[in-house]
């Protein structure tokens, strides 16, 4: 990626959060390039969700920075800037897609506003406009037009995570953050889902970090894979590599442990 | 000119501290247009939701050498209007009218009055509810970090939802504004048809919620701006009637029941408006003392 003159999206060094006595995680340090796909894997408890908190600003953590590079300004510590940047950032250059679309959707509100709502808060006061960015969107995510005006409470599990999928980026973000994208939903489902966010990101040209502990997304999905244990990085690399050629004891249980079909 | 006051009372009921915390909190208001201000509001001899914020504006601004107009959807002549009235003369031996020309301060409810208002007077609203994000945000902690961050997006998506639902905003009253383009204001329950008359106001708009204890205010000249997408601009309502008493084609209309047979007619919400105007000879289609 480097010969294309591109720079790091993200800088993570050092990174640590305690809850207490208790290690959130620790020591965790990678950098994600523009268009990469980083997964996150590891048991209940391992960290995944604390680094995902830390990463995106949601909790500050307790020792290490998390650098990104902002579309204006260059390399920025996001845990120093403002809350209304972070706030700003969390709304336009990044995305969360939340395992429960009820923390990532707005249940009052129907699908088209849901999906609007990003696109309003950075500014859009053109309600054709922002109609029709909404229909393109829904489109793009396979969800029928025709819906977009009802309540996502009506929607099928499958339909509120597309839904969430397409409220992320319709400000085209350049960093989205998932976590467990697919879980609670039944494999035919996941599977459509998995083929649809990887189309997009790869022509949307997204970085990703992805946290599971879903080998088959990890293979789907990622690009590089961090094994986690304890809240600390056991293991990373490329993710075939990581799959097939396991070094660390945590790893080869963790890929040993997939049922055969 | 003071004029007989109930005795054991002080001027306009309320005690001069409690005046200064008032006045105080108006300070603050004016400084910051369209901010909402806490203040203690006290216990006053009438329940919640009958005008308690906007009679303690009222009481910590008044002075013996003011005159008093109250009006109750428009009305001088309302339960709430009369009885508010008389809590004036009474506590603070005011002169009290129904001339919207002659009053120094306008305690209203629902309603601007009709006829433009002047510099040095003052008008002062009674609110129920003075969070605009309330119905969008249940948090306070939440709503305030949204006024302090200007991110007023759930505003524009309520408006979204109402197009896609009804094809138009389809809000009436208590339509929100922005206030010199900074903070997102409750004009209090008054039509839309009154927003146009905040914008640029040469009276002092002062904003009271008695219940929620939040003063708020729209200083002299001061840009108000009710929300629209731009393919969706904002407008007032009209009517195809005109008032049936005055004649008047660009007043706000009250439509009154007149019968059981389906009998009804259109008249002017403003009373004052509508009787200043019959005064000067005009005449609507259902007034029956034909002129003179």
């Amino acid at each position: 990626m480097t010969e294309t003159g591109e720079q790091t999206l993200l800088e993570v060094r050092d990174l640590g959060k305690q809850y207490g006595n208790v290690v959130g995680c620790a020591g965790v340090s990678f950098d994600l390039w523009p268009g990469e796909v980083l997964g996150v894997v590891g048991e209940s408890g391992s960290g995944k969700s604390t680094l995902l908190r830390c990463l995106s600003a949601q909790i500050a953590p307790d020792s290490g920075s998390v650098n990104y590079r902002l579309r204006d300004e260059g390399m920025c510590d996001v845990h120093a800037l403002s809350e209304a940047r972070q706030r700003m950032l969390m709304r336009t250059d990044w995305g969360i897609v939340h395992q429960n679309p009820r923390d990532g959707l707005r249940f009052g509100i129907s699908a088209g506003a849901n999906v609007g709502e990003r696109l309003i808060a950075v500014g859009a006061r053109h309600y054709g406009n922002i109609r029709a960015d909404v229909t393109d969107w829904l489109q793009r995510v396979e969800m029928d037009e025709a819906r977009m005006d009802h309540l996502p409470g009506t929607f099928s599990g499958g339909m509120q995570q597309r839904l969430q999928i397409a409220r992320n980026l319709v400000t085209q973000p350049r960093l989205v953050f998932m976590d467990e994208p697919t879980s609670g939903l039944d494999v035919s489902v996941q599977a459509r889902l998995l083929d649809l966010i990887r189309t997009l990101v790869s022509t949307l040209h997204i970085a990703c970090i992805v946290v599971t502990h879903d080998l088959g997304v990890v293979r789907l999905l990622t690009h590089r894979l961090m094994v986690m244990r304890g809240g600390r990085v056991v293991e990373q690399g490329l993710t075939d590599q990581v799959l097939d050629d396991p070094q660390h004891p945590y790893s080869q249980l963790l890929v040993s442990s997939i049922l055969p079909v | 000119m003071t004029g007989k006051t109930i005795a054991g009372y002080n001027f306009a009921y309320l005690d001069e501290q409690t005046k200064r915390m008032i006045r105080r909190a108006i300070l603050k208001a004016v400084a910051i247009p369209g901010h909402q201000i806490p203040f203690g509001s006290r216990e006053m001899p009438l329940p919640y939701g009958w005008g308690t914020g906007g009679i303690q504006v009222t009481a910590s601004i008044i002075g013996a050498d003011d005159t008093l107009k109250v009006i109750d959807q428009g009305a001088d002549d309302t339960t709430n209007a009369v009885s508010i009235r008389s809590f004036f003369s009474k506590t603070a031996g005011v002169k009290t009218t129904e001339s919207t020309t002659e009053a120094t301060i306008i305690q209203t409810r629902h309603r601007i009055p009709e006829t433009p208002l002047t510099e040095g007077q003052i008008l002062v609203y009674q609110v129920p509810i003075p969070e605009p994000l309330r119905w969008l945000e249940p948090r306070e902690v939440e709503t305030r970090k949204m006024h302090a961050l200007s991110e007023y997006g759930p505003m524009h998506v309520q408006l979204y939802e109402q197009i896609a639902a009804y094809g138009r905003i389809a809000a009436t009253y208590d339509y929100p504004v922005m206030v010199h383009g900074r903070y997102l204001m409750r004009p209090s329950p008054i039509p839309k048809f009154d927003n146009p008359k905040m914008d640029r106001n040469p009276a002092l708009q002062l904003f009271g919620a008695g219940r929620e204890k939040r003063i708020y205010a729209v200083p002299p000249y001061t840009t108000v701006k009710s929300l629209d997408f731009e393919d969706h601009p904002f407008s007032v309502e009209s009517w195809e009637h005109c008032c049936g008493l005055c004649g008047s084609g660009t007043s706000y209309l009250d439509e009154i029941v007149t019968d059981d047979q389906g009998g009804r007619m259109f008249v002017c919400s403003d009373t004052d408006f509508c009787n200043q105007r019959q005064a000067q000879g005009f005449r609507g289609p259902l007034n029956s003392e034909a002129a003179e």
